[in-house]
């Protein structure tokens, strides 16, 4: 089921200026008369051309953290900073301005709009970023046409393989050229060989020069990235480069 | 700028996108926003075909013309205070006309001596009952507002020597020459022959009351011969000289006639003095009745669509949170979502109010042709006002459930199943 880890030896990029810095944030959730921690104080620092994966079971945290790192959440307390802006303190509408420009999200359920085609759905956070039209489309063809995907651009998402779907969700990512990528479980709906050419592709928008954040649950998914960060009951068990 | 354009843009697209997906649900929705938008355009073509059918019957009473009678026009509740009154007689006319000679800037005119009379007209085979009979002299001609179709009116000479000749109105005319000109013709009142000297054109009916074309005219000597002298219809008919001065005018009239029946100071007036305008501030309130009823009742279906609208609109913000949460993650502010859901809902009521017009244009068409005299007026500012109506019922029913939309936190929108 799981894609098998790379065997070869990688290139290790070396990593550019500081994107994410988070110091000692936490996150509480009230339900009810129930108070759930979250995050419990976590501190990581994300540099440029990394690629790091977030690992951790199922109410770890992975997913809080995930939220904050993409910008669609902010911490209870502690500090958040992105390339220099303090998101902690943003509200709504400056968060999606950050998600906008900075932030390239690839959901487990590629969460594609059903009834625009690939070009179309590629464009869309174009369309949020004020391009104008032709420049919108001439971009979304060449984003597509870079994740392979040149001869399925006026394809809707039910015409296309899972795997293809995927794509179109990572060309849309990049499209506004952001400076992190945030997959959370890419390879989750997929079969296994479609999750190791999407797990290549990510190898090469590495090495291409993107900062990738992938969040799993899986170890050999994980193992793809240069970095791992373990996170349990709200704090990070370990960070360090993949051996 | 550019922004808001492209994302105003891109919600249209998408508002069409989605109507297109669910063209059911979006036609019966749109079905609710049309009723309600047939329902209140008829009624204003209705208020409007009320008032323009009110203008032209007061037209008919002619807006620079002054009517003395006994009784005012409207209701009294203190009729005894009324039918004691003298009759208006013809000296008061000649005495009238001499006081307003007499006037320097005078706002009046001439006043004109009236009676009439309901009775049959024949003529050959045919006959015409309750034919409105008036009797006055030639000054009449100074006052008459309507054109003559063919022919003239009596002549002072006509006139003084009490002639049997007569004017015919417009439908005694057809009813009794069908298809041929009744000059020269003879017909019969009161057992006399008069010889038909003219025919005035069609005027219509005062609000489906009385037909101004049901009438005819003689002089008024010729009246008095065979009708007897009985005063219980008569009236002055005073023309002025600037409609714009009706007020002005009216206080002299009251003034003059107080001194032609030779009231003290004090004494009430033994007359009145009517006029279309008076009228109409009467029948004012009542009209405004029965608009703001008429209104309150067709805009409550219309409150019915938007509720169905507010519906819709809930619906489809459930159905695409997880859309709304995508696009919030792709950078999608809460005005963006705001725009898309309220465009979707009034491109609806939009879609509802052009065909709830069209319908009702096509109503308004084929009442016209069945009933031509049906009061309904169609016009551009009802389609402005109507459109205006159904579109703010779209921003009105849709911003609650879109203001919603754009306030979904993303994480627990992207997480809806």
């Amino acid at each position: 089921m799981t894609p098998p880890a790379p065997a070869e030896p990688r290139i290790l990029r070396p990593v550019g200026p500081l994107v994410i810095s988070i110091e000692n944030v936490t996150k509480l959730y009230v339900m009810g008369d129930e108070t759930i921690h979250a995050l419990r104080g976590v501190s990581l620092e994300i540099r440029r051309n990394e690629y790091l994966a977030i690992m951790g079971p199922s109410g770890s945290g992975k997913s809080t953290l995930m939220n904050m790192l993409g910008c669609l959440d902010t911490p209870t307390s502690g500090k958040y900073e992105f390339n220099g802006q303090d998101v902690a303190s943003m509200v709504d509408d400056e968060l999606a301005d950050i998600r906008n420009r900075e932030i390239g999200f690839v959901f487990q359920t590629f969460n594609l709009l059903a009834r625009s085609d690939a070009l179309k759905n590629v464009e869309l956070p174009l369309i949020y970023a004020g391009v104008p039209p032709q420049e919108r489309r001439e971009r979304a063809r060449e984003t597509l046409e870079s994740v392979g995907l040149a001869n399925r651009i006026h394809h809707r998402p039910n015409e296309l393989s899972g795997g293809q779907r995927q794509r179109v969700a990572i060309a849309r990512a990049l499209v506004n050229r952001p400076s992190i990528i945030l997959a959370d479980e890419p390879t989750g709906n997929l079969d296994s060989k479609t999750g190791v050419e999407i797990m290549a592709l990510f190898e090469e928008l590495y090495e291409r020069g993107n900062t990738l954040i992938v969040v799993t649950h899986e170890e050999s998914i994980a193992r793809h990235a240069r970095r791992i960060v373990r996170l349990h009951d709200g704090l990070i068990d370990s960070d360090g480069p993949v051996d | 700028m550019g922004k808001l354009l492209y994302e105003l843009t891109e919600s249209v697209r998408i508002a069409l996108a989605q109507i297109r997906a669910n063209k059911m649900r979006s036609a019966l929705t749109a079905l609710g926003v049309i009723i309600g938008i047939v329902a209140v355009t008829l009624m204003g073509t209705a208020i409007r075909g009320i008032d323009i059918g009110f203008d032209r019957s007061l037209a008919m009473l002619g807006d620079d013309v002054m009517y003395v009678q006994k009784w005012p026009w409207g209701n009294v509740d203190d009729w005894w205070n009324y039918v004691n009154r003298p009759p208006l007689k013809p000296e008061d006319a000649v005495a009238l006309n001499r006081i307003i000679e007499g006037t320097v800037n005078s706002q009046l005119s001439i006043g004109v001596f009236d009676d009439a009379r309901s009775t049959t007209v024949k003529a050959g085979g045919a006959s015409v009952s309750g034919v409105y009979v008036a009797g006055a002299n030639a000054d009449y001609g100074r006052i008459l507002i309507a054109d003559f179709q063919e022919g003239r009116l009596y002549n002072e000479t006509e006139s003084d020597s009490a002639r049997q000749v007569c004017v015919l109105g417009y439908d005694v005319a057809q009813a009794l020459f069908p298809g041929r000109s009744p000059l020269g013709s003879t017909v019969i009142v009161q057992g006399q022959p008069f010889t038909v000297i003219g025919v005035l054109v069609r005027q219509g009916s005062f609000l489906g009351l009385f037909s101004f074309d049901n009438q005819m005219l003689m002089p008024l000597g010729a009246f008095r011969k065979f009708f007897g002298i009985r005063n219980d219809n008569t009236e002055l008919q005073v023309k002025i000289k600037d409609k714009n001065r009706l007020e002005e005018a009216k206080e002299e009239l009251i003034g003059d006639m107080r001194r032609v029946r030779g009231l003290l100071p004090g004494e009430r007036d033994n007359f009145s003095v009517n006029e279309g305008q008076a009228f109409k501030q009467q029948l004012d309130p009542i009209k405004q009745g029965i608009a703001f009823a008429g209104l309150f009742v067709t805009g409550l279906s219309l409150f019915v669509g938007a509720i169905g609208i507010m519906n819709i609109t809930f619906v489809s913000v459930r159905e695409r949170t997880k859309e709304i949460g995508t696009r919030k993650a792709l950078g999608a502010r809460r005005r963006t979502i705001l725009l898309q859901f309220l465009i979707e809902a009034v491109s609806i009521c939009a879609a509802g109010g052009v065909v709830g017009l069209a319908l009702t244009y096509g109503m308004c068409m084929a009442v016209k042709t069945a009933m031509p005299n049906f009061p309904l007026e169609f016009s551009v500012s009802l389609v402005v006002t109507s459109m205006f109506v159904a579109i703010a019922t779209g921003v009105i029913s849709g911003f609650v459930p879109a203001l919603g939309a754009s306030r979904l936190d993303p994480v627990v929108a992207l997480r809806y199943e």
